[in-house]
């Protein structure tokens, strides 16, 4: 950059200033509300402060159970998404085939339709087939639209790795698995770890497609969502709402140290 | 005494792209073989045809008298020094020359033993717990040499080896590169667009044209009897005539290569030609003149008289200098 | 040097693995073929097999008495799309997404712009982080947070009421069609947060397209006697315009499958999402719903179609 970049002009500056205000002052704002003595209402500002609401969020069984689907549905569809994402992402980048671009487009395409439509698609294949709602379709769901963010980050690293580090592993003496354990799979594994944070983050926070492929059992953004439309206790929600908040700003932070550094993972040549 | 390597009619076409077309050679043990040509001649992909990374569409490939065909890279005891020397981002300088001796199962404290004896050979010892990104492009080659050497390959396959360093280095990882070959035996084939580089470190040379080898033989062969136009142009600055201006020169009608060192500047009785450019070039200075149409290069060297730029001088070379050649480009 | 020390091929390499190994070395079709069989499996037939039973279910009808779904090809359900009621609904949902696009990029460019050209080094990551924190937070969350500010009680028209603006609030609210009892239940509500969640989508593509545009152009731009607007209209703006574009597939293609948003903040008029969400559901009404889905199909690969012609999406 050159010197004279070095001064925005204020207008701009107060503009890009006030873009980030306006995306993160409402997140904030959550935090007030979880402190608050208010039940019935969302008044502002809140009457009182009070830490109370923890502990009565703590004792609800209800927050637990959705919680613990999540995780499970979570991890669960993250196993799959990295396994296939990965397949796809190895294939696409290290053969030249017919139809490379046709596989990046159905891999996008579950998360480039709008959700409502991959979600009424799956749930009316499922009555088709008679398939009972369980935990299993909603992991079936979530890892069809997982499958993309790991692809797109391990397509990402096995284009910046250079192809001659599997040719010189073979050269030296080593085998196909050989290679896949001592040179491929280190060389992607912060990628891969990178996707599948946020693959879990990514369904940890699903609802539309929950709604449809889910039956009775609730994940915690399905919990939310019948929160927010059929209030029981306001001040539970506020204080789910912050924790979900801070639980899903650790897999993002960590997504993002883990491929900030990968210039130095790129071929060494050069 | 089998051959090294031999290619007999080996083609490799990639569609209608004859990238190695009917190439026929044979590199003996213990030669120092280079490949040289232009960018997409072909002798990368021989290179990887012998290390196994490409598989001939035709002919057959025998290493050391025995078949290579459908066996793959890490079964062939040949090793390769790549153009990007391909180290192992991931893994220490030991780690990395130890490589190959790992997945082949030696025990950990002989792979590091020989790793380090290898390093030293290539004088870096002591680098073994750096990473790749902490060397310098030339000490990135030396550890990728080592990682190859390690291994004891009956043939070493090098890539361009010298193509990422600077001048200085170059000339004295040629020279270096000459001597461990010698002291190791180990048939060193290497690829190179550069000519300079061929002619000083190979024992033999084949050069390459649009998948095929056009001339294959001793740098001094090479140089002083091209068989083609392609070759006189492609190695040296030999001054390339047609045969018409042969003709008129008092020559055979062919065409025919001259080195501009076999140019003399004599006081009469030669070719008569006019100084168009002269360059000092420090021990030599070169001329660039017009002899009746036909452009000429000649070396006058030092402590001779340079005629001035726009004189008109003789030109004379004795009949052996001159070098006929076949028509084909 | 007749004995050969070592072999110089077939080195002595054995093992069930490397059989394996030296067979995809011999055959990578093969190889390729079972790398892609579980997500082409995956992604092929599970997932677009569902989207073609999905399609097919709208070329059937419903019986109007026994609310049994007939299964005979007739384009009868597209008609009923036809109808002023539904036809309603597709419009209404067609200009909120694009008033909600528009509205993003010109909120998203001052941000992209400083991010790509101004900030660095410790900024440029405080930039970036300050776009993907709000982008990867719970969707849910964000909504919930807008639902707190907008309500009649909340913090906006306290802030009103403290800058003695009352009197504006009441009068947008007393708008014909766009007010309403409170912020949180009219249009203005769910624009506003419709904008809030999907604006993220539109700065990532734009700032990335922004980057690309060497800082020497637009100096040289100045150079050659450009003022500062005539360089932006000239030269930032159309370099600017793939990213853009490509932003604007998220926020408009997001926006017309939404069905959370106007279902928590709005009034009590359908979007398409929710149209699909009530036919299929409580209405039972699964080819209508299908018919319904199919619409924002349509038109996104109308707005892929157009945006491909432009080149956007190199920049995402």
């Amino acid at each position: 950059m050159h010197s004279r970049s070095n001064a925005a002009p204020l207008a701009l500056k107060l503009a890009a200033i006030g873009g980030l205000a306006f995306l993160h002052l409402p997140i904030l704002l959550i935090f007030a509300y979880a402190f608050t003595t208010e039940e019935k209402s969302y008044q502002w500002p809140p009457p009182g402060f009070t830490t109370q609401w923890f502990g009565i969020a703590w004792n609800r069984p209800d927050v637990w159970e959705a919680l613990s689907l999540s995780v499970k549905v979570g991890s669960i569809a993250t196993v799959i998404a990295l396994v296939l994402g990965t397949l796809c992402a190895a294939a696409v980048s290290r053969t030249k085939f017919f139809g490379r671009e046709a596989i990046s487009l159905l891999v996008i395409l579950p998360i480039a339709l709008p959700g409502i439509i991959t979600g009424i698609a799956l749930r009316s294949a499922f009555s088709l087939l008679d398939i009972p709602f369980s935990m299993w379709t909603i992991i079936l769901g979530h890892a069809t639209f997982c499958v993309v963010v790991v692809y797109n980050n391990a397509v990402a690293r096995f284009r910046r790795t250079s192809g001659s580090l599997i040719e010189a592993s073979y050269d030296l003496g080593a085998d196909g698995f050989q290679t896949f354990r001592y040179v491929i799979l280190p060389n992607i594994a912060t990628a891969l770890l990178a996707g599948g944070m946020l693959a879990f983050a990514l369904s940890f926070d699903e609802v539309i497609v929950t709604t449809f492929t889910g039956g009775q059992q609730s994940t915690l953004p399905i919990w939310m969502l019948e929160e927010l439309i059929r209030p029981r206790q306001r001040p539970v929600t506020n204080v789910v709402a912050m924790v979900v908040v801070l639980v899903t700003f650790l897999p993002i932070l960590a997504a993002y140290y883990l491929t900030r550094d990968g210039d130095q993972i790129a071929g060494s040549g050069k | 005494m089998t051959a090294a390597v031999e290619f007999s009619n080996t083609s490799r076409h990639y569609g209608p792209v004859r990238a190695v077309d009917a190439v026929n050679l044979e590199v003996a043990e213990g030669e120092f073989f280079a490949m040289l040509g232009p960018s997409g001649s072909g002798k990368t992909t021989c290179l990887r045809l012998i290390a196994g990374f490409e598989q001939p569409t035709g002919g057959e490939i025998r290493i050391f008298g025995e078949p290579a065909g459908g066996v793959p890279p890490y079964k062939r005891n040949v090793n390769t020094v790549f153009q990007d020397y391909a180290l192992f981002p991931h893994m220490s300088i030991l780690d990395n020359v130890a490589y190959g001796l790992m997945v082949k199962g030696v025990d950990k404290a002989t792979r590091l033993r020989e790793a380090e004896a290898a390093l030293e050979l290539v004088k870096l010892p002591g680098y073994g717990s750096r990473r790749p990104g902490q060397l310098s492009g030339g000490q990135r080659q030396r550890v990728a040499l080592a990682r190859a050497l390690v291994n004891k390959p009956r043939v070493l396959l090098l890539d361009e080896p010298l193509g990422a360093l600077d001048l200085k280095l170059r000339e004295q990882m040629q020279e270096e590169l000459k001597t461990l070959q010698r002291s190791l035996g180990i048939t060193f084939i290497f690829v190179t667009h550069d000519q300079g580089e061929a002619l000083s470190m190979a024992d033999r040379v084949a050069v390459f044209n649009q998948g095929r080898i056009v001339q294959a033989g001793t740098p001094e062969e090479i140089y002083k009897r091209p068989q083609s136009r392609f070759v006189a142009d492609f190695v040296g600055s030999s001054n390339v005539i047609a045969p018409e201006a042969m003709a008129r020169f008092g020559g055979e009608k062919r065409w025919a290569s001259l080195r501009p060192e076999a140019i003399r500047i004599g006081a009469e009785g030669g070719v008569a030609a006019k100084v168009l450019v002269s360059n000092f070039l420090g021990s030599t200075t070169r001329l660039s003149l017009d002899a009746d149409g036909v452009k000429l290069h000649a070396m006058v060297p030092a402590g001779l008289s340079v005629p001035q730029v726009g004189e008109t001088v003789q030109l004379v070379w004795s009949a052996s200098d001159l070098h006929y050649m076949d028509d084909a480009a | 040097m007749s004995a050969s020390p070592s072999p110089a091929v077939l080195t002595g390499k054995s093992g069930l693995l490397t059989a394996a190994s030296d067979l995809f070395w011999r055959r990578p079709g093969l190889l390729l073929v079972l790398m892609l069989a579980p997500p082409l499996l995956w992604l092929g037939v599970i997932y677009i097999g569902s989207l073609i039973a999905l399609l097919l279910q709208s070329f059937f009808s419903i019986d109007e008495f026994s609310g049994l779904i007939v299964y005979e090809f007739t384009l009868s359900t597209y008609k009923q799309l036809l109808l002023a009621a539904n036809f309603d609904i597709i419009l209404r949902t067609v200009v909120m997404a694009s008033l909600v696009t528009i509205t993003s990029a010109i909120l998203a460019f001052p941000i992209a712009y400083y991010a790509a050209r101004y900030a660095q080094g410790k900024w440029k990551a405080l930039f970036y982080l300050g776009v993907m924190l709000p982008l990867w937070s719970s969707y849910l969350v964000k909504i919930y947070a807008w639902k707190l500010i907008l309500a009649k009680e909340g913090i906006l028209t306290w802030a009103f009421e403290k800058l003695h603006l009352s009197w504006l609030l009441d009068g947008v609210l007393s708008l014909p069609v766009i007010g309403g009892n409170s912020l949180s239940v009219s249009y203005i509500g769910t624009f506003i947060v419709f904008v809030y969640i999907w604006l993220p989508y539109m700065i990532l593509p734009t700032q990335a397209a922004l980057e690309r545009v060497p800082g020497n152009l637009i100096e040289a731009a100045g150079d050659l006697g450009a003022t500062p607007s005539q360089t932006f209209r000239t030269v930032i703006l159309p370099l600017a315009l793939p990213g853009i574009i490509a932003g604007s597939i998220f926020t408009f293609s997001l926006t017309l499958g939404d069905y959370i948003i106007p279902q928590i903040v709005g009034s009590s008029r359908l979007f398409i999402g929710q149209a699909v969400y009530t036919q299929q559901g409580t209405a039972g009404n699964v080819p209508l719903a299908a018919a319904f889905s199919v619409v924002p199909i349509l038109i996104m690969a109308l707005y892929l179609w157009a945006a491909k012609k432009k080149g956007a999406f190199d920049a995402l």
